[in-house]
């Protein structure tokens, strides 16, 4: 016999004395005012089979990538419509890097000769600002999109659903952390002239990218596929590298893509990202799930959307990154947490992957013990464990999955990200990496939302749409 | 000069087991006068005040108090290291290894890295329900030793367990004995052909002490929690206890012990119980009916078996002043027990007082009264020391979970009173507090002790009565 015991230990004590195995779970209170919520939709019979389905429709997608393509093609994205990462913004909340990143989006476009010119256009409301997530893509730090950006395609073969990414620009002083220097956008533009249609020819070439398996290899290989995507970059491009080779593409060209996509490490996680959006995607709508299936932040505010309450987002305060810093700069020169790269960790990988990535561990000034500890922990607030993503170092454990809010309610443990810093002030570009956590009033919002639908549901009414 | 220090910690916890600990580990420190650390419930701010210390106003029962009361001053560090110490030592767990890197926080991911098993749930009422319902979706059986759960908790949780074939033990079951392992306060027995199902804790335990000094064995007793037999839960409970125990080759005969349950639930269980194989005898509790003592003399004689004298040890003087009985319980059914055989002799609102200390209004944020005497003891001092006060009424129960040794703190409250005492004494010989030695030592401080409650009210009654 066994018994899981939670609360006093006096007892647990009593039953440990009969020589009977004991389990005691080390209970807390929960997040305060939360417990009428907790005990609502513990209740609701919907709930169980819900989270089961949710999870199990996120574990069923596979990604592959199908075409590069630009995103006025790919999006239908017109002139003058920017995407940007995270919740719902206006240019007046907008933070430095998400204001320095349209300001360079706009100057791609030509819809201004200098970047700076770009503040009127944005303050006179003529450009139109929308989430990457309301349009099937995710966007990394600043996130931001124009027709003109050439995206990744990703598809789940089994139902042909899509979402999208733009390519990685690199690292440093980038358009995603806010740069918007002339030799950013001489890159943005060799992007789109050369990087962009060599991919598509490869790609269309080639046999569609296992996009999911490469995650599935990575994370055997020391990548937790947010911070650290080594490995994945480089079995990508020996994916694409023959195609790319015999595409007829000037083989300059081709060299400069290789090198290009071979020296930044952080090339794959444009596609790590969509894919894990993809997943997460199969789960929304679900009524009665209390399943995570965005974290994204727009450099203001961090928002969350979850299966059972539709297209909801429960925002507060994006915080700011606990990490290292490049070069001379500090803590003052960060912004608050930015990017829809958050998806990662809401997928299982990423923070939530810690354990498999030592090498990173130290970027964000931890131990080789605290990494195990972090995946172990975020076990404790998800519904299971993806069966494909697995972990040596824990005797091959799935990653952590379907971040649940009424756990996340009931121990205080708060989703750890792995993030990047960008500089407060547009133009800067990075300033670190390093650690970050959501706002924790996000998760009783939602478990407010989630209570008050699964009593209307209780009482037979239809929910209220929001 | 004495000096007092308050502190609030705001978002601390620890069960009220580890904090009556703690208290008492400040209290026996170096200069510490009293001591008292607890969550700010109602019932403890209301004890700190008459402990004489001033709590901050937005203190809340999430809130840990640390109230000290030092000789002087500069004994304040040292009492605050030494409440550092304690909790620390509560805190801390025993098994090591890497579970400690991130022990379960939920009963949800212990079953889902260990599946199976019973759960035994003892969090504060009002987050019991939460982890009450993982066991149930992981099909596991539970026992929700917490009190002050509401009573649309426990209807839900009865509802999701009866969708599943499973048994909700509880709320408010403080004794259960599965395959042999005492949960909450259970009394070591031997293993035989009595099945219990209660939805009464002590009124369990009673009956557990009574049959195994008659030598009768009991192979599970299975609470149910105290209103499950009232009329807005509906018995769903007691019905899938009555079935298991039905289903049990071992059980001979099943036992029902309940408070008076209502009328057309226990039509329903009644009915329900008439159709199965194994025989039921019912204990229901209540005025006009068989006290639990003779319940047990019935399940005796319908075994077969003979029914012993119950044992009495020690005699108390007759009362010499006041004419008022004064009940001080533990258990709730044994409270309510002696209280219907007073009233019956007596007469009801004659003035004699029954507190039942393990009722939930004294228990909120607060270890239960067979764990942390201190509010009995204070209320059993001021009994005494009331002139109208005639005899004392008492219980002690033993078994696993209940304090290691209560003698040791009642009998030198009752040694130097100068009115008698009659104690009903709930426990068997295997029992780790060692029921021989409790009862010698109750007897020894002027105590009469019963093994029967009832006979023990009767005569606190005969006591009273002789006042005229």
């Amino acid at each position: 016999m066994r018994v899981v015991t939670a609360g006093a230990d006096l007892l647990a004590d009593a039953v440990a004395a009969q020589a009977v195995d004991v389990d005691r779970v080390d209970w807390r209170p929960p997040m305060p005012g939360t417990e009428d919520d907790l005990a609502t939709v513990a209740a609701d019979p919907a709930r169980p089979a819900a989270n089961e389905r949710a999870l199990a429709a996120v574990l069923g997608v596979t990604a592959r990538l199908v075409d590069v393509a630009p995103a006025a093609e790919v999006l239908g994205l017109g002139r003058g419509e920017f995407l940007h990462a995270g919740p719902p913004i206006t240019w007046d909340r907008a933070s430095g890097p998400l204001r320095g990143g349209l300001m360079a989006g706009a100057a791609l476009e030509g819809l201004v000769e200098d970047p700076e010119d770009a503040v009127a256009l944005f303050e006179s409301g003529d450009a139109s600002l929308e989430p990457c997530h309301h349009r099937g893509t995710v966007g990394p730090m600043a996130g931001v999109v124009t027709p003109s950006m050439w995206m990744f395609v990703l598809e789940d073969p089994a139902t042909g659903r899509r979402t999208h990414c733009s390519l990685n620009e690199g690292l440093g002083k980038v358009l995603r952390y806010g740069a918007y220097s002339p030799d950013v956008l001489t890159r943005l533009r060799w992007m789109g002239d050369v990087l962009g249609p060599l991919l598509r020819a490869a790609v269309r070439a080639a046999e569609p990218v296992d996009v999911t398996g490469i995650l599935t290899q990575m994370l055997q290989m020391g990548d937790e596929a947010h911070n650290r995507n080594r490995a994945g970059t480089l079995m990508l491009l020996r994916d694409l590298a023959p195609a790319m080779i015999a595409s007829g593409h000037d083989p300059a060209d081709v060299a400069e893509a290789v090198r290009f996509v071979g020296a930044n490490d952080h090339f794959f996680l444009n596609l790590a990202m969509p894919a894990c959006k993809l997943a997460l995607d199969a789960a929304r709508g679900i009524e009665g799930s209390t399943m995570v299936v965005a974290m994204a932040r727009n450099g203001t505010d961090f928002g969350i959307q979850v299966a059972g309450t539709g297209e909801e987002w429960f925002t507060g305060p994006a915080q700011l990154a606990d990490g290292l810093f490049l070069g001379d700069y500090g803590p003052d020169d960060a912004n608050p947490d930015i990017g829809d790269s958050a998806i990662t960790e809401t997928a299982g990988i990423g923070g939530f992957a810690m354990a498999t990535a030592p090498a990173i561990v130290r970027l964000v000034g931890g131990t080789v013990p605290d990494a195990l500890a972090t995946t172990r922990r975020m076990h404790e607030i998800t519904l299971g464990e993806n069966p494909r993503w697995t972990v040596p170092v824990l005797d091959f454990q799935g990653t952590p999955t379907g971040i649940d809010v009424t756990r996340v309610c009931r121990t205080g443990i708060l989703p750890q990200i792995n993030t990047g810093m960008a500089g407060r002030v547009a133009g800067v570009g990075q300033v670190g990496a390093g650690l970050v956590t959501p706002p924790a009033e996000v998760f009783p919002a939602a478990l407010a939302r989630l209570a008050e639908l699964a009593r209307g549901r209780a009482a037979g009414r239809p929910p209220e749409r929001r | 000069m004495t000096h007092t220090h308050v502190e609030l910690r705001p978002g601390a916890y620890a069960d009220s087991v580890a904090l009556l600990q703690v208290s008492r580990a400040v209290q026996q420190a170096d200069g510490v006068v009293a001591a008292q650390v607890a969550m700010a419930t109602a019932l403890n701010l209301e004890v700190l005040e008459g402990m004489g210390f001033d709590v901050p106003a937005e203190a809340g029962p999430n809130d840990l108090v640390v109230a000290v009361r030092l000789d002087d001053a500069d004994t304040l560090d040292a009492a605050l290291a030494a409440v550092a110490d304690a909790l620390d030592r509560a805190g801390r767990r025993a098994e090591g290894g890497a579970a400690d890197l991130a022990p379960h926080r939920t009963t949800a991911t212990a079953l889902r890295d260990a599946p199976g098993g019973l759960v035994l749930v003892s969090v504060p009422g009002r987050h019991a329900l939460v982890e009450a319902m993982d066991a149930l979706e992981a099909g596991s059986d539970v026992m929700v030793f917490s009190d002050n759960v509401p009573v649309a908790h426990e209807v839900a949780l009865k509802r999701a367990a009866a969708d599943r074939g499973l048994l909700v033990m509880g709320p408010d079951c403080g004794t259960a004995v599965v395959d042999g392992v005492g949960l909450g306060f259970a009394n070591v027995v031997r293993p035989g052909p009595v099945g219990l199902v209660a939805a009464s804790g002590t009124g369990c335990q009673q009956l557990l002490a009574l049959l195994d000094h008659a030598g009768v064995g009991v192979s599970s007793a299975l609470g149910v929690g105290g209103r499950d037999l009232a009329a807005e839960v509906g018995g769903p409970s007691t019905t899938e206890a009555l079935r298991r125990l039905d289903a049990d080759p071992d059980v001979e005969l099943v036992v029902l012990v309940s408070k008076p349950p209502a009328p057309e639930v226990a039509a329903t269980v009644g009915s329900y119980a008439e159709g199965l194989a194994t025989p039921v005898e019912l204990a229901l509790l209540g005025p006009g009916r068989p006290d639990l003592t003779a319940a047990a003399e019935a399940v005796l004689r319908r075994l077969g078996r003979a029914v012993p004298p119950w044992p009495v040890t020690g005699t108390a003087a007759p009362a010499s002043r006041g004419r008022l009985l004064r009940g001080l319980f533990v258990g709730g059914t044994l409270c309510q027990e002696a209280r219907i055989l007073a009233e019956e002799a007596l007469g009801a609102d004659a003035g004699h007082t029954f507190v039942d200390f393990g009722d939930d209004a004294w228990t909120e944020g607060r270890a239960h009264p067979m764990i942390d005497p201190t509010l009995r003891l204070e209320h059993l001092a001021r009994a005494a020391a009331d002139p109208e006060t005639a005899v004392l009424l008492l219980d002690v129960v033993l078994g696993h979970g209940a304090e290691p040794d209560p003698a040791a703190l009642l009998a030198p409250a009752l040694a130097d009173l100068d009115l008698p005492v009659v104690v009903s004494l709930v426990g068997t010989a295997a029992d780790p507090q060692d029921l021989a030695a409790q009862t010698a030592a109750l007897a020894g401080a002027g105590a009469e002790v019963h093994l029967s409650n009832a006979g023990a009210a009767r005569r606190a009654v005969e006591l009273v009565g002789s006042r005229g």
